[in-house]
């Protein structure tokens, strides 16, 4: 019923969050077509955190599917879960990426840790590590520093490289720009849309910018897929 | 690459992360500089004597007998008389007998009448002799050889004349016959240290004008009169006996506990011994209590900085969760860093532990006559460690199990 093409896909999904106050998101329809790069806007509280987390797999729907790269999700475990994102998705955050204390090549090796498959496509770790820091503009040598002395905007694309290694399917970037002046912005996306086209993954990246609009695929607006329920308890 | 990740997050927290281990080192150290001086003390006290197969005197108990013929604790109730010493002397199993005569004392220390014999065959710390510091043996009939703490307490030096008291804590002294000091006794940690020997006949000597413990009045030998006297003496304290084969010490043993004209008692200094650590030995439980609990503190002392680091290290937890660790990796990681620390600390510890006793042992040596030997850990103190290791685990998992939580909460976002 997928068609091959399909990497993301979400149908009649309803969520809330657990607590005093409840706050439900319902998605009837959200599909991502493999290789395509989407920019998903929305206002802050428009539930693009809980639309990730149900991505990602860190929160369950409690009714709908939600399928990555052919799997439903809601289908395995919680420690399944964890590993098939660790397998499927790179992920890339507003900032403070990366775990300071450890060197670049510590941080973008980590998530091979959790994923045997995605560690198996790397054959020489540091020689690929070396090699993404380079296409995304980074001195090579930087690998052995402390990922905490660097700048935010060569933290970002540590991040990146670490979102990239070992191709996973589909790259998922939450504000990645936000914490970056203009012209870093700037720099960094053309830098990430020619490695996820090189990679040939699946680009979906969350902001509130639209300005960011005519460099995607495809725009879409969180108020366009999703309803927000939101009471006062 | 997980524990270069932990090992690289306690670096970062270097200072207090450094405190931590730092109080685990010192508790551990303590834990084991106690159980070092304890067992120290224990082999101390075993060997007291060495070498000597039984220790004999008048029918009492055998920790009794032990306690005023080596420790010079307490008095005999009665003698051994010289009969019976000359019949066990003569016995074909004793290879050696020194006999022992207590009663007096010079200042706050016993005199102990004795034989030359007994330098050459007491033996203390497993085997070793009594050496002289200064002069000489007794060869004289009021030459005395007093022992390392005697000589610093009173500030004697070879030559000096000493006046032997009669009876212990009396002030009624033999000031007739003036000792003289013919030798000092290096430090042996035992009570030979606190004791001023003079011969068997000295002992006689002192008596000479004396009767049921009071002096007869107007009574006074000269002593070069004493010296033309015969004194044999008519009784001793106690006696060491040294036998010819270790299998006969119980068969000497029996034979003179068995003896028919006089109540004897014959003991093995070692079972003694330990008869009497195990009255000592309520002390060494306690101190093992306190430097337990002193562990335990450094142990608390860390879960609770574990716990204080947590809110700081969501974002972090969070950055595994996102990676795809699942919680029991953050559960696993807390664990991990906690055994690091204490492992370091353990270490550490054991450094403190050599460090202390390279420089503690000549002193407590000199200070107490306690020997603290620095041999590598025993199997015992391996597992303390090892014990300390998974004790901060254990603790550990307390915070963890926090962070597990909260890492399942947080996921992969963190609003701080």
């Amino acid at each position: 019923m997928f068609e091959e093409a399909s990497i993301l896909k979400l149908k009649d999904v309803r969520y809330s969050w657990p607590g005093r106050f409840s706050f439900g998101l319902t998605v009837p329809e959200f599909d991502l077509t493999s290789g395509e790069t989407v920019l998903l806007l929305g206002e802050s509280g428009s539930g693009k955190s809980t639309l990730l987390s149900l991505i990602c797999g860190t929160v369950s729907a409690q009714f709908g599917m939600v399928s990555v790269s052919g799997t439903d999700i809601a289908s395995l475990s919680a420690g399944e879960r964890d590993r098939f994102r660790a397998e499927q998705i790179g992920l890339i955050f507003q900032q403070f990426n990366l775990l300071p204390y450890a060197s670049v090549l510590d941080n973008i090796l980590l998530p091979l840790d959790f994923a045997p498959e995605r560690r198996s496509r790397v054959n020489t770790p540091k020689e690929e590590a070396k090699q993404l820091c380079q296409d995304l503009g980074l001195p090579r040598d930087v690998i052995d520093a402390r990922a905490g002395t660097l700048s935010v905007g060569q933290q970002q694309r540590v991040a990146t490289a670490r979102a990239l290694i070992g191709q996973p399917p589909l790259i998922i970037a939450d504000e990645p720009t936000s914490a970056l002046d203009a012209a870093t912005q700037t720099t960094f996306l053309k830098l990430l849309f020619a490695q996820s086209k090189a990679h040939s993954t699946t680009l979906l990246m969350v902001s509130h910018d639209a300005r960011l609009a005519d460099q995607f695929d495809r725009v879409v607006q969180m108020s366009d897929i999703s309803q927000v329920e939101r009471q006062s308890a | 690459m997980i524990f270069r990740l932990a090992f690289g997050s306690l670096m970062a927290r270097a200072l207090t992360v450094g405190m931590t281990i730092l109080a685990i080192a010192l508790s551990v150290a303590l834990f084991l500089g106690v159980e070092k001086v304890r067992t120290g003390a224990k082999a101390s006290f075993a060997d007291t004597i060495s070498g000597t197969d039984l220790i004999v005197g008048a029918r009492s108990g055998s920790v009794q007998l032990l306690l005023y013929s080596v420790f010079r604790i307490g008095n005999a109730t009665s003698n051994l008389s010289w009969e019976s010493y000359q019949d066990i002397a003569a016995r074909s199993e004793v290879d050696w007998i020194v006999p022992i005569s207590l009663g007096d004392s010079h200042r706050q220390f016993r005199v102990m009448g004795t034989t030359t014999a007994f330098f050459d065959r007491y033996k203390y710390r497993s085997g070793q002799s009594i050496k002289l510091k200064d002069g000489a043996v007794m060869s004289d009939l009021f030459d005395t050889v007093i022992g390392a703490d005697v000589a610093a307490t009173l500030g004697y030096r070879v030559g000096d004349p000493i006046v032997v008291a009669h009876g212990l804590a009396s002030f009624t002294e033999h000031e007739d016959q003036p000792f003289r000091i013919s030798g000092i006794l290096e430090k042996t940690g035992t009570p030979v240290d606190r004791t001023v020997m003079v011969s068997l006949e000295a002992i006689e000597a002192i008596h000479v004008d004396w009767k049921s413990g009071a002096k007869i009045p107007g009574k006074s030998t000269p002593a070069d009169v004493i010296r033309q006297m015969e004194l044999q003496p008519q009784a001793v304290t106690a006696a060491l006996v040294g036998v010819k084969g270790r299998l006969q010490v119980f068969g000497l043993q029996r034979a003179i506990n068995e003896y028919k004209q006089e109540p004897l008692l014959a003991v093995l200094p070692g079972v003694a011994l330990q008869e009497l650590w195990q009255i000592v030995g309520i002390a060494e439980t306690a101190l093992i209590g306190v430097s337990g609990m002193v562990v335990i503190t450094a142990l608390i002392g860390m879960m609770a900085t574990i716990f204080s680091s947590l809110n700081e290290r969501r974002r972090e937890m969070a950055i595994f969760r996102a990676m795809g660790a699942r919680p029991r990796v953050i559960l696993g990681l807390l664990v991990l860093e906690a055994s690091l620390m204490a492992a370091i600390g353990a270490v550490l510890g054991l450094v403190f532990l050599y460090v202390g006793l390279a420089i503690a042992q000549p002193l407590v040596d000199s200070a107490f006559g306690l020997w603290l030997p620095i041999d590598a850990p025993t199997a015992r103190e391996v597992c303390v460690l090892l014990a300390v290791i998974a004790a901060s685990a254990i603790v550990s998992l307390v915070p963890a199990l926090r962070a597990y939580r909260l890492s399942l909460v947080d996921g992969m976002m963190v609003k701080i």
